[in-house]
This record gives C-alpha cells, structure tokens and sequence, in this order.
C-alpha cells in the first residue's frame, strides 16, 4: 500500500512525513479528543516492505529518542512494513540483534517518560521486522488487508522439517499458521483491526493508549491463547494453573 | 569440569545456582504442555522446554529460568513464553537481587508460529518491566542452539551478557541466510566463518556481550556471580543518556566496520594483535589479548 | 504419535512422593516423569512416542522395568522421541534412582 496515500487517510488535518529509502519519518495532525485541539504527533516507521538492517533500525530508534529529548509526551504513531530483518552476513557480524533491541529499548524509554505508542501495520510485517517496533507500541493495530506472520513458508518447511503442503493447508484457516490480522486479534497480539475513518481511529487509538502489556490476558478473553494468561497467573500467583 | 554446552538446562540450574537452592514453579508434574504441538504430530514436554523458578546465587535470592536447547531447539511457544513471562512478572512483587535468564533458543517456535511471536514480544518487555523495578537481568548464552531470532534480541535487552566461546548471539541463523540470498553471503557450513560473526569472541570485542567464560558450570557460576556485583554499582533501568550512548555506540560501529567483509578485520582495525589466532587462544589469553582493544562498556 | 499404556500389579516397592523428572525430549532421546500416586497398589506407565508401531518392544521394555523394580503405587509418564529400548530402560532407571536419592 502506498504510504502517502495511507498518510492522508490517517492525517486529513495535514501531515509533513518524509521517505528516505524507505524510513518514514516526520510528524502529522491529529484530532484531539472530544473537540480538544489537534495535537501533533511524531510518526516513523518503514514502507516498500523494507527488511530491517542495521541501518534503518537505527534511523527508527533515532527518531524515538529524538521525539523523547525535544517533545515530551508527543504521542508516536509506528508505521510497519516489513518483510522482516535483513538477510545478510553484515548485518548478523554488526550484531543485528543490538540494534533491533536498542529500537525496542527507545521504545520503551519512550513509553515510560509518558509518550502514547500505537502501531499500525498498514502492508506487511514479518517477526523480525516488526518485533521491537509494532509489537513494542502500547497497542497495535492493523489493516484488514495486512498480512503478518513469522516466516515465509518454504523456509519454515526447511526448518521445521513439516512438508509445505502441510504447512500450507494449515495456514488457510489454523490461526496459529494465518497470516491474516484476524489471528493477532485474536490471540492478543493486536488491539484491533482498522477499517473504515482511519483518522478517527488513530485520534481514539492515541487517547486509549493502555498501561501494562494485556494481550496475554486480550488473548484469553477472546479465545486464541487458552494457555498463556492461565500459566502467567498461576506463576504470579504461587498457583496451580486454571484452564477455562 | 562439568560442561556447561554439554549440561541440560536442569544441570544448568543446579550447577549455577547454589547447590539445592532451586524451587520450581509450574514444574513438569503439573504437565502443562504445548496446545499446538499435536497438530504437527510433534512430541510435547511436560515443561514445555523451560523450567522457571527462585533460588539463591551465593546467597542472593533470584529468580532464574533455563531453556532446554535439546527440545524443539529450545524455542519459544505459547506456554514456555508464559512462564518466562510469569516468571518475569512475579519478580516484580517479589523482588529478587537478579533475574538469571539461561537461554539457548532459536528464538520463536516455528511451529506455534503467531502464538510464539506475541510470546516473545511479551518477555521482551517483561524483561524491560523488571528492569525498571531496579532489577538487573542477566542472560547467560552457553549452549550449542546459542540465542538467535527474537531472544537474540531479548538478549540485548538484558543488563549483561555472559557467554563462552562455544555460544553464539545472533538473529538469523547462516543457514536462513544461505538459502535467502546465496552461499556467497554467507555459508552456513564454513563454522569457522560462522563463529567468527556471530560467536562469543566476536561479540566479546564488539561489547555486546561483558564477559566471556571458558565451557564450565563453574565459569558461568563464578562470572554470573562478579557480573551482578558489577551491576549492582549502577542502574538497572534504561535511561535516555544510557540509551544515547548506546546509540552512538552503534552509529560507530556502523561507521568504522560496515564496510568490512570479515570480522577480522574489525578485529584487526581494533587493533587487537594476530587477529587471525583470536579463534585459536585459550579464554585467559583471549580475555588478556582482548583487554586493551575491546569495545563496549565495561 | 502413539499413545501406549501399561498397568501393573503386585508390585511392592513405594517410593517419596515428590515427582522427578530425568532426560530431555529430543531426537533419539526420551523424558520420564515419575511420582508417587494412590493406584491402589499398581505401577501405571504412559507413553506418548513419536515411534510408531513399537508397541511389542515397548511391552518388552516395561516388563522388565517392573521385573526390576516391582514398584506400587508409582505413576510413570514418558514422552519419546525415538529412544532405543536400552536408552529408555536407561531413563527409567534413572528415574527410579533419583527417587531413591541415589542419582
């Protein structure tokens, strides 16, 4: 999906974001809640299902501590397209994993000095890619026609020595293998599926941000992780663990 | 001298730790396996992969965990990130001295795919939760599996790395790589090449790990130990001038070695000297050799 | 996967009651869980193997396990990966001697 045309659906009131080989940066317009002034926001992010290198992990976790030093409480908006981390020597002997983990500490910092974090995955988002920016965010939210998943099947045949026809047919409709949004809704992984006023869903998405990471608990409620909030609560509770 | 690389998780647990110290939580008996596993006619594990609880650390009361690298690569599902999560929450009612994470993981489990992508990005800001409660966390990465994909990256959201020689911390494994982009990229079964970009050494002198220890439980016991002392001097928590360093820390890295083909030559434009013996000196000569030109901080 | 389960009586060793747990599911490997239990005197053993159509070895395997060990009111419950029968009677030896503090 083409970014500018994603930024006006999002940003009616005017936005001023730039590419820069396929970084997303710069700040856009949003309404406040209940007629309240619009308030700016930063926004950042990748686009051209760019696969995520040392480079433009970087570049992202710039952007963050840069909004975190000279706007306090600017809310961010992350933007994810990704076709996962880059796939080179390079970027595995800089240490790759550093700089995804510095990003997803910027992240945090962010969260924790009072900036509201959505992220939206307007295309495509693959596990690398996408876990320490979106999946960093206080929620985060997707198109429907978004596809997010952990591995391209073919190499996850190789690895997990499961045929690809097994894998394909279970990627139809097991919502552990689809990569529809549908599947993160439902296991918690994401907050909620945007159609419709994109606008006023950013504008509501910033002013609800949560506190606390819920989704195993989302995840629960909403059927598609039987297991991960029952086994959290039985470690935090000292108990045994209770299934529904 | 036991093996640490040789040792299951549960001998890692017991040899690290003081001797006894470890109660388990949500323990094997309980039988909480893997919901998805089945339908993969994939065998389960009464702990699914990971045994989480509190023990003491030369006296210190910490919560510890350690991931089982024999069973499904020690990667993560639905439950086993569940109890790294449970485990990681309950440190913030509790409060131990430290957080030990032994991991040998190939990061998320393929076959519980969506569920094991959430699970990870759930510990990944646990650990940062615990972190900013003023708890250190500290990882240990010593198995043959070494912490790849999105542990790799929970690695680094640690306070400190311990790793040996044999470990390896990386995200994408060579062979994902190969089969991406060519065996010119990188070839998966060059393992000297292999351990050059992604082993213990390599990230002992870019800093990305603090402390480098020969294969014993008794190594990692003593460097877990001096390692905690060194962290209980500062901070725990993440900060914006901790954050910045770092990333000036990475721009750097990115300035001075992002050219190179090989990592000797960083090692060399370290100055380190005889780079190409590095993979060949015993820990105490590496360690020795590696004092004066080692990057990170300390 | 096989589902294979194995009862036997008359047994009269009993063991301490908290569950131990020896090996690791991985290729070639198994794990055992042993625990006492209230079986009315029995030794219960389930296993979930990953081979398939050995159930006469197994059989075999269990027999002498029992023959050895002439446990009661014990409930064993292994996950196999495709160990060998020695390496299975291995681990379920093992278990035994953890029991019994002797590991």
């Amino acid at each position: 999906m083409d970014w500018t045309t994603l930024a006006d659906a999002l940003f009616p009131l005017g936005h001023r974001i730039t590419e820069h080989a396929q970084f997303l940066s710069g700040t856009a317009d949003v309404a406040g809640p209940d007629g309240a002034p619009a308030a700016t926001i930063a926004v950042i992010g990748t686009t051209g299902h760019a696969p995520i290198g040392v480079e433009i992990a970087l570049a992202q976790a710039r952007a963050v501590l840069d909004t975190v030093r000279a706007h306090p409480r600017r809310a961010i908006l992350l933007l994810v397209d990704t076709q996962g981390q880059r796939l080179r020597h390079r970027d595995e002997m800089l240490g790759i994993n550093s700089y995804m983990a510095h990003l997803g500490k910027c992240v945090d910092l962010a969260r924790r000095n009072g900036h509201a974090i959505v992220g939206l995955v307007y295309d495509q988002a693959l596990s690398g890619g996408f876990i320490t920016s979106g999946l960093m965010a206080d929620a985060c939210y997707a198109l429907p026609a978004a596809t997010i998943r952990v591995m391209g099947l073919p190499a996850m045949a190789r690895i997990t020595k499961v045929p690809e026809d097994v894998l394909t047919e279970l990627a139809k409709s097991n919502p552990v293998f689809a990569p529809g949004p549908e599947n993160y809704l439902r296991m918690g992984g994401l907050q909620a599926i945007w159609d419709g006023d994109l606008a006023q869903h950013v504008a509501q998405a910033l002013h609800a941000a949560p506190s606390g990471d819920a989704r195993a608990a989302l995840g629960w409620q909403r059927g598609g992780r039987k297991l991960a909030q029952p086994v959290i609560d039985a470690i935090a509770g000292d108990g045994h663990v209770q299934t529904a | 001298m036991r093996s640490y690389l040789e040792s299951t998780a549960r001998e890692r647990l017991q040899h690290v730790l003081d001797a006894g110290s470890f109660e388990e939580f949500i323990g094997p008996a309980q039988r909480i396996v893997s919901p998805h596993l089945a339908q993969l006619n994939a065998p389960v594990a009464f702990d699914d992969g990971v045994a989480v609880g509190r023990a003491t650390l030369d006296g210190q009361p910490v919560f510890a965990a350690a991931q089982e690298g024999g069973f499904m690569g020690g990667a993560v599902g639905e439950v086993h990130g569940a109890k790294l999560t449970g485990l990681l929450r309950r440190a913030l009612a509790e409060r131990p001295a430290a957080v030990l994470l032994l991991l040998e993981t190939g990061g998320v489990r393929l076959h519980e795919a969506n569920a094991g992508l959430i699970a990870v990005s759930e510990v990944m800001r646990a650990v940062l939760d615990v972190r900013e409660a003023g708890i250190p966390v500290l990882v240990l990465v010593g198995g043959s599996n070494g912490a790849f994909g999105g542990m790799g990256i929970v690695a680094r959201c640690a306070n400190a790395i311990v790793m040996s020689e044999e470990a390896r911390l990386a995200m994408s494994g060579p062979e994902v790589i190969e089969t991406a982009n060519g065996v010119e990229e990188f070839d998966s079964r060059d393992r000297a090449l292999v351990w050059r970009t992604t082993g213990g050494k390599h990230r002992y002198l870019l800093g990305d790990c603090q402390a480098i220890v020969p294969d014993t439980v008794a190594a990692f016991r003593a460097a877990a130990i001096a390692t905690l002392a060194a962290l209980g001097a500062g901070p725990a928590a993440l900060s914006v001038d901790a954050l910045e360093r770092e990333h000036a820390m990475l721009a750097e890295r990115i300035a001075r070695f992002g050219a190179m083909r090989d990592p000797l030559e960083i090692w060399r434009a370290l100055g380190v000297p005889a780079p190409e013996r590095v993979p060949l000196l015993e820990i105490d000569a590496f360690i020795a050799a590696a004092a004066a030109h080692r990057l990170g901080e300390s | 996967m096989e589902t294979l389960q194995y009862r036997f009586e008359r047994g009269d060793k009993r063991l301490a009651s908290a569950a131990r747990l020896v090996g690791v599911v991985s290729s070639g490997n198994l794990e055992v869980l042993i625990e006492a239990a209230p079986l009315g005197g029995a030794c219960t053993i389930d296993v979930t193997t990953a081979a398939t159509g050995f159930g006469a070895i197994w059989g075999a395997v269990m027999h002498d396990f029992q023959q050895r060990w002439q446990l009661a009111d014990v409930r064993i419950a292994i996950n196999d990966m495709g160990a060998t029968p020695a390496v299975v009677s291995l681990r379920l030896d093992q278990a035994v001697a953890t029991m019994l503090g002797e590991a």
